[in-house]
């Protein structure tokens, strides 16, 4: 299916990546080509199948509530390009 | 060069012909003496020749060793190792050093296996040449102007110029058996849910699987035994009791029913490719498995399928890089959102930024029912395409890769072209089986070939046995590159 410019503005947009505007058009075409290749599924008949959505249907294991781990908050902030006073550090975005 | 098996190599440790520390520095040379490979991104010198240091100590005071311990192997870089870089091939995490340790990575620690580095992959494993790394190509220890494959192309390539005996992978559409068919190697993707996938960074969760590439099946199984099992701390884990495939190496073929599917030799599929595949599925034959002719009909859906499933849920996946938790960040955003959007648009290559931005489109407003429900429901035609062909048969067969090897550059510039080399793998993890690919011979551009071997849910020690009776009969995955 055809894709417009705006298209594909409006899901980078959404994917949190910024794409340059003389890059749009090659971004386009080329997501166009990969978009086209799902072209196949319509023609599969799935009218009576259930979507599989994890290989075995199994249920996903549940643990008991209970804290395994302790407070590794320091060593996790440590990974942060920045981090103050056991925080992550942002642009201001509250003027 | 070192085509020496684990159990050769274990063999020697125990007699005390060989130690630890020697073979970890014979490794770390040959790394060296193959830096052309580019198969490591990292080499940890100090850290496995501590680590060897320490099995050998423990070997004098007379402690119980295991099978692994003292074996050098390598780790893809996708596998979180506590106070050592994990980049997963991206710019995006060049810098980042886990506070933790994979439970791959603990477990392979813990039987005293020495890991020698980390070895180079696409980026998030998303590729099937290693061209997408952000650190540059892999190249084929069987021609220099050859891709490894990939995503696993590093490990296959380090196994295959026998720089270690076996490095682990993981195998999300293929990145296991595809590499280790163009090198000449064995890969062992397990059933999914058989190895935690606890600090193995996420590409897509309902297909991701840990497993291992090394020469033979019978070292597959060493490494398999030792990482297989449920951990708590993936709850994709599977709970059941994990039975030894090395014990299991030893079964007669008779009987066996192999599923040749017709679909696996389709169009895409070079004579050559084929004809080695029969070949080798000869050899099975007159160990008294039986051929039968199967046809799964809906495996020409599979690449549709996969690359609507496995953008969408990377799309999830990485959204995590946000450039403010870890990972790449921006230098010059002004606002939150620019230092998301940018942090991103310079963290990810131009291939994780395509599959993020195909997944965004599936799953967006007014395309979810039309691409990723109906993906879905694709994927259970093919599970039961899976279920339906192992009333009648034990394992189902095929070429691993309609081709050898391609050559660097050849593809890279085609995202449908580099899609399609995964056309026999993907199936495979749509529907959660374990699967190896072994080598068969070589096509005349001189290039190995690998069967593919399916089989059902759980059968892991089934398809080592098949791998290893071909292997006891042919010597094709003793072959070794030209140095």
């Amino acid at each position: 299916m055809p894709l417009d410019p705006a298209a594909v503005r409006h899901i980078a947009r959404l994917a949190r990546l910024a794409v340059a505007e003389d890059r749009l058009e090659g971004l386009r075409s080329d997501l166009e080509r990969v978009l086209h290749l799902f072209d196949d599924l319509a023609a599969a008949n799935v009218d009576n199948f259930a979507p599989l959505a994890h290989p075995h249907d199994q249920s996903l294991g549940l643990r008991d509530d209970v804290v395994g781990e302790g407070d590794r908050s320091d060593e996790l902030l440590a990974l942060a390009p920045s981090a103050q006073g056991g925080y992550f550090l942002v642009p201001k975005v509250i003027e | 060069m070192s085509t020496a098996s684990i159990a050769a190599l274990a063999a020697d440790l125990a007699v005390g012909r060989t130690s630890a520390v020697q073979l970890a520095e014979q490794s770390l040379q040959r790394a060296d003496a193959q830096r052309a490979l580019n198969s490591f991104i990292r080499l940890d010198a100090d850290a496995a020749l501590a680590a060897a240091r320490t099995v050998d100590a423990d070997r004098a005071a007379g402690r119980e060793m295991h099978p692994l311990a003292g074996i050098p192997f390598a780790h893809k870089d996708i596998f979180c190792t506590k106070g050592i870089t994990t980049t997963c091939g991206s710019r995006m995490l060049q810098h980042f050093v886990p506070p933790y340790d994979a439970l791959v990575v603990e477990r392979l620690a813990r039987a005293g296996a020495v890991s020698i580095g980390k070895t180079n992959m696409d980026e998030f494993a998303m590729g099937s040449s290693n061209e997408n790394s952000a650190y540059g190509a892999a190249i084929n220890p069987w021609g220099s102007a050859r891709v490894p494959g990939g995503s696993s192309g590093g490990s296959a390539a380090a196994v295959a110029a026998g720089i270690v005996p076996f490095a682990t992978g993981t195998d999300t559409g293929g990145s296991i058996r595809q590499p280790a068919a163009f090198c000449g190697i064995t890969g062992l993707k397990p059933t999914y849910g058989r190895v935690s996938r606890y600090g193995m960074i996420a590409y897509a969760s309902s297909l991701d699987c840990a497993g291992v590439l090394a020469r033979s099946a019978t070292d597959c199984a060493t490494v398999f035994d030792q990482i297989t099992g449920f951990d708590p701390r993936d709850s994709t884990s599977v709970d059941r009791p994990a039975d030894r495939t090395a014990d299991a190496l030893g079964q007669p073929l008779a009987g066996l029913r192999i599923g040749v599917a017709r679909e696996y030799f389709g169009g895409g599929v070079h004579d050559d490719v084929a004809a080695r595949t029969h070949a080798a599925l000869r050899e099975l034959e007159m160990q008294g498995a039986q051929l039968v002719d199967i046809t799964l009909p809906s495996a020409h859906h599979a690449i549709a399928a996969y690359y609507v499933i496995a953008p969408a849920e990377a799309s999830s996946n990485l959204a995590r890089y946000d450039g403010v938790r870890y990972g790449h960040r921006s230098m010059d955003a002004r606002s939150l959102d620019e230092l998301y959007s940018r942090s991103r648009a310079e963290g990810f290559g131009s291939e994780v930024q395509r599959r993020i931005l195909v997944g965004t489109y599936a799953l967006s407003a007014g395309y979810y029912d039309a691409y990723y429900l109906r993906a879905q429901k694709v994927r259970r035609l093919i599970a039961n395409d899976f279920l339906g062909a192992f009333g009648s048969v034990d394992l189902i067969a095929g070429p691993t890769a309609p081709t050898t090897a391609f050559r660097l550059g050849e593809k890279s510039g085609d995202a449908l072209a580099m899609y399609a080399a995964d056309v026999n793998t993907v199936a495979v993890n749509l529907a959660g089986l374990p699967a190896i690919s072994v080598p068969a011979g070589f096509a005349a551009d001189g290039l190995p070939v690998g069967l593919q071997l399916i089989a059902p849910a759980f059968a892991e020690a089934r398809l080592l046995n098949a791998a290893h009776q071909l292997q006891r009969v042919t010597d094709w995955h003793l072959q070794e590159p030209a140095a």
